[in-house]
């Protein structure tokens, strides 16, 4: 494409030859390109587990009482699912995984600040992963808590809870170390002339995650702790048995994961933020609102836990501050979503399939987030607080908006990766399936919350058969889109056309590179003298 | 919500459907018009029908416009959601008290006069406060049709309170992630006239006259009221606990600390397995499940539900 372009002057660094040989080519080298892969790998192999447990309790609730499995079961798919999910997969993913890929390519460095470190950062992940799963086959039987451990019932069940904690808190190590890599990465290792200013908008989100990461998962780890102590050493910090406070717990587990829901979101917003001006030729509409709003909602993030407690019993001082600081948070998220429409106006756009995952993660995202609202608010909360609803409202934004952000990234960024191309039109047909699947999933979901229909129910009356139905065929269909995605990107890998070095007209600095690119990215270091959307 | 929308079915309803209806009105409204407009906007400006982009880096006024405006928006939200909750917490004082206790999984209704039951009967038209109890775990009463719904916690004493406004039965549930017979840890809330409620109330000749009826018939009351049914079956079927079925006199294969060992089921094996219930374990069956019930069955309650047990091993 452009001269900068070194495709035959260095082997790329998915052919590079190291010191090791195989399997020990990936999983000790220190390349952030090869960690992101093996951060991909891992994670699709969870992720499909964890996406068919989810489909065998779609298909349970597809009628009232036992139709494939018993409570019990029941009860250890849904924890096992929210684990796997959330801190395996939705936490650590696109950081992780675009985070390491991308973040040095698009702020022009040769890798991150700590190589060892990120390296160290996946082995921890792989044994934390490995610890979580294996309280699934040791012991007692598989934890039936669900993922939030609520105290004193995380006490008391008989099954087998220490080690999901634990795996919990090994991985919590993890996401620390990639955090503070990132940051200092982010300060020290822009390329020449790369003011904050002038820094791409995906680099900017996990540098705002970053920070959530570091200073918010301690806290789970304190707290992850604290119940290992009171299991093993009877001492009294969350069961009234022994003394102690189950609302602290709630307190403690949700400073650490609201916080995380925006772990989980903010890197998506950049994702999208890179997308949608790519496809619209066009500069981004309010690239410093874009960034102030990330900012704000990394720090207005940390103070809305309580929402997650308005039925608990909380002084009424609490709940009118976390309602109004909940919906304070709404705003910058709002102001994102106005800026990226205002994009496409008097855009030029290509209409392609990272372009329409964009899209629909918009609308998804507005629906999660709109639903939001509804539960931000004291009354309606207090009807909807752990009903179907809950979640309907947080697939919507967990899967709505990060998973849609990691396929779009994915579908985005595939031929840099991979240097091939994928299939465009099962692309785009897995994603057609995938939609409308989700949203008939999802959407009945958020009747039957109204209703009163509550969650991590087994079994339920038979006033809520109807829309179950219909929200299960959804699942069926959500799957079968997942299966073509996945296949397709697969299969792409040995068979695709090769692909070019700037696919999509990018402005980027990744775009600048070769597909794939060599091992040290850059043979010269760029120097950078424009803003990144520049398609002036 | 709106099928189960009988308006006056509690005092809060009103007040939270109000918010229902702003709320879900301002952002479904967002949620359409932008994305028509997002949709527009593709098609009218997708690479064929306008080949070059104008190059746009922002605008300040639409960025405080759209600062602004769902600032101000949120603020309305905001307020419906704190006006339609605030009466949730003020009980008046006159409220009639129910003591209402959530255990693995029922729930128990006391009444002042010392009436217990497994459904919660109140009088329509009159302020109700339930004081909450949890014995073991996290519990939560949702009565939808109500829009109430509070967290029962152990330890600590939390309250709810309501005016029914219309007779009948409505469905409560556990909310609170339970353990294993969560969801079926539910009863009803019926709401009946005063009247009725008054000689329902007083009528506590009702277990006297059962007594002379049948057999047992005591014990079966006493079982229903704490909930027993909800882990041990009567028809044989396995539930969390053993069922009752032919229990009385069987040689049973329990679990003692560590040692199996073979125990005939008579009266001082059920006392013992009601006030200590871990000791000694079922095979095939888990342990700390159950609690003991010390507090609430004297022996001779539990002499009546042997009685009642007595009679499910002797029609077989």
């Amino acid at each position: 494409m452009s001269e900068t372009v070194n495709q035959h002057t260095e082997v790329s660094y998915l052919e590079y030859k190291g010191r090791f040989k195989g399997l020990f080519a990936w999983i000790f080298s220190t390349d952030h390109k090869r960690i992101g892969l093996l951060y991909l790998y891992s994670m699709l192999v969870l992720f499909s587990v964890a996406a068919l447990l989810g489909l065998a309790m779609k298909i349970e609730l597809i009628a009232p009482g036992k139709t494939i499995m018993d409570a019990q079961t029941y009860n250890s798919f849904f924890t096992l699912h929210g684990i796997t999910m959330i801190f395996l997969i939705v936490v650590p993913g696109l950081p992780a995984v675009f985070g390491n890929f991308f973040l040095p390519i698009m702020i022009g460095a040769k890798d991150v600040a700590f190589p060892k470190l990120n390296l160290l950062s996946w082995w921890i992940y792989i044994i934390g992963a490995f610890i979580a799963l294996s309280a699934q086959f040791l012991g007692d039987g598989a934890p039936d808590t669900g993922w939030t451990f609520y105290a004193p019932y995380s006490f008391r069940t008989g099954t087998n809870m220490l080690p999901a904690v634990t795996g919990a808190f090994v991985l919590g190590f993890s996401s620390i170390a990639t955090g503070i890599n990132f940051i200092v990465t982010v300060h020290r290792m822009r390329a020449p002339g790369m003011t904050w200013m002038k820094m791409p908008l995906f680099p900017w989100a996990l540098y705002g995650t970053s920070w959530i990461q570091v200073l918010a998962t301690p806290i789970v780890g304190v707290t992850l702790l604290m119940i290992v102590l009171e299991r093993t050493m009877q001492i009294g910090f969350f069961d009234p048995a022994l003394g102690g406070d189950p609302i602290l717990y709630q307190h403690l587990f949700w400073i650490y994961s609201h916080p995380a829901v925006y772990i989980m979101i903010l890197p998506a917003m950049g994702v999208i933020s890179e997308i949608i001006p790519t496809f619209a030729r066009k500069t981004i509409f309010g690239y410093k609102a874009i960034v102030v709003s990330t900012l704000a909602i990394a720090f207005v993030g940390y103070f809305v836990w309580g929402h997650h407690m308005f039925t608990s019993g909380m002084s009424g001082t609490a709940l009118y501050t976390f309602s109004i600081l909940t919906f304070f948070v709404a705003i910058p998220s709002a102001i994102k979503i106005f800026n990226w429409v205002a994009t496409l106006h008097k855009a030029s756009i290509d209409i392609q399939t990272p372009f329409l995952w964009a899209l629909c993660f918009l609308f998804v995202f507005m629906v999660g987030g709109l639903s939001g609202m509804v539960l931000g608010a004291l009354s309606t909360n207090v009807h909807l607080h752990d009903t179907a609803f809950v979640v309907a409202h947080f697939h919507f934004i967990v899967f709505g908006g990060t998973g849609y952000a990691f396929f779009g990234a994915i579908h985005y960024w595939y031929p840099k990766m991979f240097g091939k191309m994928y299939d465009k039109s099962w692309a785009n047909i897995g994603l057609a399936i995938f939609f409308t699947g989700f949203n008939t999933l999802y959407l009945p979901m958020f009747y039957l919350g109204m209703t009163g229909m509550p969650r991590r129910y087994y079994d339920y009356v038979d006033e809520f058969h109807g829309p179950n139905i219909v929200s299960s065929l959804g699942a069926l269909l959500m799957i079968s889109g997942l299966i073509i995605i996945i296949t397709n990107l697969v299969r792409s890998a040995k068979y695709g056309a090769p692909a070019e070095a700037d696919p999509w007209q990018g402005k980027t600095l990744e775009w600048t590179v070769a597909s794939p690119p060599s091992l040290e990215n850059f043979e010269k270091i760029p120097t950078v003298t424009k803003h990144p959307y520049g398609y002036e | 919500m709106f099928s189960k929308g009988i308006a006056d079915a509690s005092n809060f309803v009103k007040g939270v459907d109000t918010s229902f209806i702003v709320i879900l009105g301002i952002t479904i409204f967002f949620l359409v018009a932008i994305t028509i407009v997002m949709i527009y906007f593709v098609f009218r400006y997708r690479k064929s029908k306008n080949p070059k982009a104008t190059q746009i880096h922002g605008s300040v006024s639409l960025e405080i416009l759209w600062t602004v405006i769902p600032t101000a928006l949120v603020m309305v939200m905001f307020y419906y959601g704190w006006i339609g909750y605030k009466p949730m917490k003020e009980a008046p004082e006159d409220a009639f008290e129910i003591k209402t206790i959530g255990r693995m999984w029922n729930w128990q209704f006391e009444y002042e006069n010392g009436k217990k039951t497994d459904t919660l009967y109140v009088p329509i038209d009159r302020a109700i406060k339930l004081d909450l109890v949890a014995l073991d775990v996290l519990h939560s009463v949702y009565i939808p049709a109500f829009r109430l719904k509070q967290d029962v916690v152990p330890g600590q004493e939390h309250m709810m309170w309501f005016i029914p406004g219309r007779e009948g039965e409505f469905d409560l549930f556990c909310t609170e992630y339970c353990g294993l017979q969560h969801s079926y840890m539910q009863t009803s809330v019926i709401v009946m006239p005063q009247e009725k409620f008054d000689s329902w109330y007083i009528d506590t000749t009702q277990t006297v006259t059962l007594i002379s009826d049948k057999p047992g018939a005591l014990g079966k009351r006493i079982v229903q009221k704490n909930g027993c049914l909800a882990c041990h079956s009567i028809d044989g079927s396995k539930l969390v606990g053993p069922t009752w079925k032919g229990l009385f006199g069987k040689t049973e294969v329990v679990k003692t600390g560590k040692e199996k060992r073979e125990v005939i089921v008579d009266s001082a094996y059920v006392l013992n397995s009601i006030y200590n219930p871990n000791d000694d374990i079922v095979d095939g069956y888990q342990k700390g499940l159950m609690l003991s019930y010390k507090n609430e069955l004297t022996e001779e309650d539990i002499g009546e539900i042997i009685e009642f047990m007595r009679t499910l091993s002797e029609d077989k």
